[in-house]
């Protein structure tokens, strides 16, 4: 176990430096964010009614986190997955990318939120609830997507086939997601949705279980 | 003697789905407001859903036991009741929207089960996009098994779990009277049970044929 968690570490590192030195590309997710989220200012100008609000906000997080998600197995060389499988084991691997992807969608969903309030008002009246919601649903969308990014990579099918196996699975995350931020829009409290934060745990427990217990399988070929 | 030894279960289902088809449209059923007549719908939709999830149930137990075991017979089996299992989808959506339309005046209303009904298609769908795109024949087999164990798993949370967190207006949620309670006399479970037997077993059978045939088409390509 112990050896696990250093494995992750260094293979923590080596996403951020991969990331740091590859800025181009971290930037254009931003720029995706963002210019989507203008367009969308730009349709729309202002909209008051919060489950528009709600629904269009996710659906932005959703393709932006697809398109962050996407890029963590396609865009390793094979070469360098044979590399790691000498070095390290899937499970490390895994959970790396997770975590990695976990906290790059973290960020990327609180940028949004924070440009997507300022362009076409800001709705929410429990901003903290709003906000674990947010940090929770990136988790969870960082679970599965990475999962499946890894069994999009093994088909080589590109982007499409990314979207079309993960917009199904990500349903029962999604909808979790958007029923708790609608109850943070409506300015409920905590203690008053618990029943969905721990829907959305639960979620998040399972999707992080099924893809440390089936990444293995892919892992070798 | 010996074929019907071995094939006594095809006669069953023959018999099971012909009684159920004569016996649903004629026997008596309860007269409830609202249902009407279109209550007999639950021999054919209800029905056939429950034949849907025990098929893709033999579909996620195959896939387990490739993944175990690696046999690429395992992996036709798991493909073959994915294919079956869709098939009895799209016939339990159809039959659904069209008793929606009897009761609730609209061909598709926003429900947990009906959208979890639309969910369980698209997963399926991808399931074999996701299996034509792979040329590979091992990695085709262990991908596709992977991601059925993971969108099954996520199935059955957004088609168990989730609904009961919120109300809806199908049957047996939110306040609505599951027909178990007590539209489903006796009369009606006198039908009901056969139909869950015979629409499975028709759907194993036809799942039997096309492994066979898959069978024969690989031997003939090897040959």
């Amino acid at each position: 176990m112990a050896s696990i968690s250093k494995d992750i570490q260094q293979l923590l590192l080596k996403e951020f430096t991969l990331e740091w030195r590859n800025r181009h590309s971290l930037n254009g997710l931003l720029l995706y964010v963002i210019s989507t989220i203008f367009v969308c200012y730009l349709s729309f100008k202002n909209i008051i009614e919060p489950t528009a609000w709600n629904a269009l906000f996710w659906i932005i997080i959703l393709f932006a986190s697809t398109q962050a998600a996407f890029r963590s197995f396609i865009t390793e060389s094979k070469g360098r997955l044979l590399y790691l499988y000498t070095l390290t084991s899937p499970q490390a691997v895994i959970l790396s990318k997770m975590i990695y992807n976990m906290l790059l969608i973290a960020a990327i969903s609180v940028i949004s939120y924070l440009f997507y309030a300022l362009v076409l008002g800001n709705v929410v009246e429990n901003s903290s609830l709003f906000l674990i919601a947010l940090l929770a649903g990136s988790m969870g969308l960082a679970a599965i997507l990475t999962m499946m990014s890894a069994i999009a990579s093994k088909a080589g099918n590109g982007s499409t086939l990314m979207v079309i196996l993960s917009f199904p699975v990500v349903v029962p995350l999604l909808m979790t997601i958007i029923k708790l931020c609608d109850q943070a829009i409506k300015g409920f409290f905590l203690s008053e949705t618990y029943q969905y934060v721990i829907a959305l745990v639960a979620l998040n427990l399972i999707s992080i279980t099924l893809s440390y217990l089936l990444f293995p399988y892919l892992w070798r070929e | 003697m010996r074929n019907m030894k071995k094939n006594w279960w095809k006669i069953v289902a023959v018999i099971f789905i012909l009684y159920v088809i004569i016996a649903g449209f004629l026997m008596p059923v309860p007269t409830l407001p609202i249902l009407h007549e279109t209550i007999r719908n639950l021999y054919f939709h209800v029905t056939m859903w429950f034949g849907m999830i025990i098929i893709l149930m033999v579909s996620l137990i195959y896939s387990i036991k490739y993944l175990s075991k690696q046999k690429n017979e395992y992996d036709i089996v798991a493909s073959e009741a994915a294919n079956v299992g869709l098939f009895f989808g799209v016939l339990g959506i159809t039959t659904g929207m069209l008793w929606a339309n009897f009761t609730w005046g609209s061909w598709w209303v926003n429900d947990p089960k009906l959208n979890g009904a639309a969910i369980t298609l698209l997963i399926y769908l991808a399931y074999f996009v996701l299996r034509g795109s792979i040329d590979d024949e091992e990695k085709r087999a262990k991908v596709s098994a992977v991601y059925n164990i993971f969108a099954y798993v996520m199935l059955i949370v957004f088609v168990g779990i989730l609904p009961r967190l919120t109300d809806s207006l199908h049957p047996g949620n939110g306040g609505n009277p599951g027909f178990g309670k007590y539209d489903l006399d006796n009369n009606m479970r006198l039908v009901f049970y056969p139909a869950i037997i015979g629409w499975t077993l028709l759907g194993v059978w036809i799942m039997s044929l096309r492994i066979r045939m898959k069978k024969l088409q690989i031997e003939k390509l090897e040959n």
